[in-house]
């Protein structure tokens, strides 16, 4: 059985404007040791994956369906459950390290706490451990920098921390969320190769989230591309970048601008992201999409179409093999049309 | 030959930042510390470096938004660093900015019509409310914003929409140079796409020039026609495009380009990353000599006495000993 297996997951939120759809009936198996890369833009519902599995979520959230980890179901288990399986089976690194650093306690005592409280070992071991992790992510004079305060780090070396206070209890699965986004390029490639050098030596999963395909075409086995809360796109890394099957994917490599390559104008993906409380009915992609048909009213299911390959899409992929037909100038500002003021 | 727009000669600035005790002197933070360019009319100019790398401070003091020394001369000769408010008004028309956060720098309670027609009311004294409308209405078309919404306010908008209302604000009195800080690092990649090619096509059609400032390497790459990288306050590279991007020459350029990751899983795990040593120093207290040695591979004694100059024809690099990185250098670094 895979290390985390989640089934039919559903999160919603009751806001004042509505209820918002954040995830839409997600499946999803993480196996031991892999490393998988959930890839989507702002409002795709990839962090509020990761929260709801971490019992995270908003107080005005409610997630459903099934998460198991290692055969436990962990979806809205007591906080006595969750403490116990977050930090010593489950970890997660945050984007911004330091907002999530206490910023009144010293480093040593934050480390220390994480060991006391989960392993039930004396505060001088707890630190000798906290050292000992501290020089695994490679902080200069560990030992001389443990005493110091979140602040006086750079954000480098705070995401630093971050990483090695959540790999303290040695956990299964890490999940970490934009991990390197509030960093500069060269911080970014620095934690990016450290990740990979733990995971190796831990024996960790990793699940990945991030906007960066950069970043994920470095470091994962597998990705998935999520857009309004479902699952676009899953496939191992080499097919999907190299014959991404999904519109979005497609659109989405054709978007970014690359450093190894010329080119004149960027295919950008006419349109905005969908307003989730409000979502199209089927296929939250088709209002962008230049193969929508009539049938995208209607949300295509999440097939296999090839060995280890699946994809939500009702578009041929002959079609897309021939790239996406000649738009038609698309009204730019099509999603805010049902707000009021 | 064509005048430059702009040529920024030994551009400075300096921050006094309090005292740490009652009978200290000042601290100095030198963000930018003499960076020297010219810029061409239509043309785009990319700045790139890390934080702290003093690529921001450089915009702000071209427009005066931070006290500076040194020369930005434009092209009828002014030299805009010092100039009074009241002399500087006149360039400021010339001269617009486009902002990193987009909801942040749109005012909240202005109509996107009062934000976009506000340029106007100041430079533009003798349009009438009518023509001032109908610049307004044209602009919003321009940049891709249906007409019918200059009613509406900016919180109704998708940041990539207040993107295009910051531009359309920045355009209105038709400037010759439009400096860009982190347009699109707030951006969302396919609304990203969208506002560079927006950015592109205003270009072309209008002969505008830009200073685009941005951290991510491959979107500057994207659109500019010359790149300068910085660190630590000073440039260390400054070449055409292609070439910088082709065939760095400073070692910190190449650190820089080697980290940046590409979409594509086969060259993404071969390549090799330069790794840079140690942290960025504290711009309070700079290294001697030239400021990126204490993290270079290539560092030598002479390094630490003299400061390299800005040199060498159309690519130039401020390096004692510019030219890639060797396989040895590579294992020496980390």
């Amino acid at each position: 059985m895979a290390l985390l297996q989640i089934r039919d997951l559903n999160v919603r939120f009751a806001t004042t404007d509505g209820e918002v759809s954040a995830v839409n009936g997600i499946n999803l198996d993480v196996q031991r040791g892999q490393t998988l890369g959930i890839v989507g833009e702002s409002g795709s519902g990839k962090s509020q994956l990761a929260f709801s599995i971490m019992g995270l979520l908003a107080r005005n959230g409610r997630a459903t369906g099934s998460v198991q980890f290692d055969g436990t179901e962990i979806l809205n288990a007591s906080p006595r459950v969750l403490n116990r399986i977050r930090a010593e089976k489950i970890a997660m690194v945050f984007q911004d390290p330091m907002t999530s650093l206490n910023p009144y306690m010293r480093v040593s005592d934050q480390m220390a706490e994480v060991l006391v409280l989960h392993k039930g070992i004396s505060r001088r071991q707890a630190l000798v451990e906290s050292v000992r992790m501290l020089d695994a992510v490679k902080i200069p004079d560990a030992r001389g920098r443990i005493g110091l305060y979140p602040h006086e780090f750079s954000g480098g070396m705070r995401q630093r921390v971050m990483i090695a206070m959540s790999l303290l209890c040695r956990p299964d699965l890490l999940i970490a969320d934009e991990p390197t986004t509030a960093l500069d390029v060269t911080v970014q490639a620095q934690i990016m190769e450290l990740l990979a050098d733990l995971q190796r030596d831990f024996g960790m999963a990793m699940v990945l989230i991030t906007h960066d395909l950069g970043v994920v075409a470095g470091s994962c086995e597998r990705v998935m591309v999520m857009y309004g809360g479902r699952i676009m796109e899953r496939a191992p890394v080499e097919p999907i970048f190299a014959v991404p099957a999904h519109p979005y994917t497609q659109g989405l490599l054709a978007a970014i601008p690359r450093v190894d390559q010329k080119g004149d104008q960027l295919s950008a993906i006419p349109g905005s992201p969908p307003n989730m409380t409000n979502p199209p009915p089927g296929c939250p992609f088709a209002p962008r999409c230049a193969y929508a048909m009539p049938v995208c009213e209607a949300m295509p299911p999440l097939e296999q179409f090839a060995v280890d390959r699946e994809r939500a899409c009702h578009a041929p992929l002959s079609a897309l093999r021939q790239g996406p037909p000649p738009q038609p100038d698309l009204p730019e500002p099509a999603a805010i049309e049902e707000v009021q003021p | 030959m064509t005048t430059p727009l702009m040529t920024a000669r030994d551009l400075r600035v300096r921050f006094e930042l309090p005292a740490q005790g009652l009978f200290q002197k000042p601290r100095v933070l030198q963000a930018v510390s003499g960076v020297d360019f010219t810029l061409m009319p239509g043309e785009t100019l990319g700045v790139v470096g890390e934080s702290g790398s003093g690529k921001s401070t450089l915009a702000r003091a071209l427009i005066g938004l931070v006290p500076a020394s040194g020369h930005a001369v434009w092209q009828d000769g002014t030299n805009l660093i010092g100039l009074s408010p009241r002399r500087m008004l006149k360039y400021r028309s010339e001269i617009q900015m486009v902002f990193q956060d987009p909801l942040a720098s749109l005012d909240p309670r202005m109509t996107v019509g009062q934000i976009i027609a506000e340029p106007l009311l100041t430079h533009r004294k003798d349009l009438g409310r009518d023509e001032i409308r109908l610049r307004v209405k044209d602009m919003m078309d321009r940049v891709g914003l249906l007409p019918n919404q200059i009613n509406r306010y900016p919180h109704e908008f998708s940041g990539g929409q207040c993107q295009r209302i910051g531009i359309a604000r920045a355009l209105i009195v038709e400037p010759k140079l439009v400096i860009c800080d982190e347009p699109v690092s707030a951006l969302d990649v396919s609304i990203q796409a969208q506002v560079i090619n927006l950015l592109g096509d205003l270009q072309r059609d209008l002969g505008l020039a830009l200073i685009f400032i941005a951290h991510d390497l491959s979107v500057v790459k994207h659109i500019s026609d010359r790149v300068l990288v910085m660190y630590l306050g000073r440039v260390m590279e400054l070449a055409e495009a292609e070439a910088l991007y082709a065939d760095p020459r400073h070692p910190y350029t190449q650190a820089l380009l080697s980290a940046v990751p590409v979409p594509d899983p086969v060259l993404e795990r071969a390549k090799r990353i330069i790794p840079l040593r140690g942290e960025l120093p504290s711009p309070m207290n700079p290294p001697s000599g030239c400021v990126f040695r204490t993290r270079c591979p290539r560092a030598e004694a002479l390094c630490a006495t003299e400061r390299p100059e800005l040199q060498g024809g159309g690519h130039l690099t401020a390096c004692h000993f510019p030219g890639a990185l060797r396989p040895e250098e590579l294992s020496k670094a980390g």
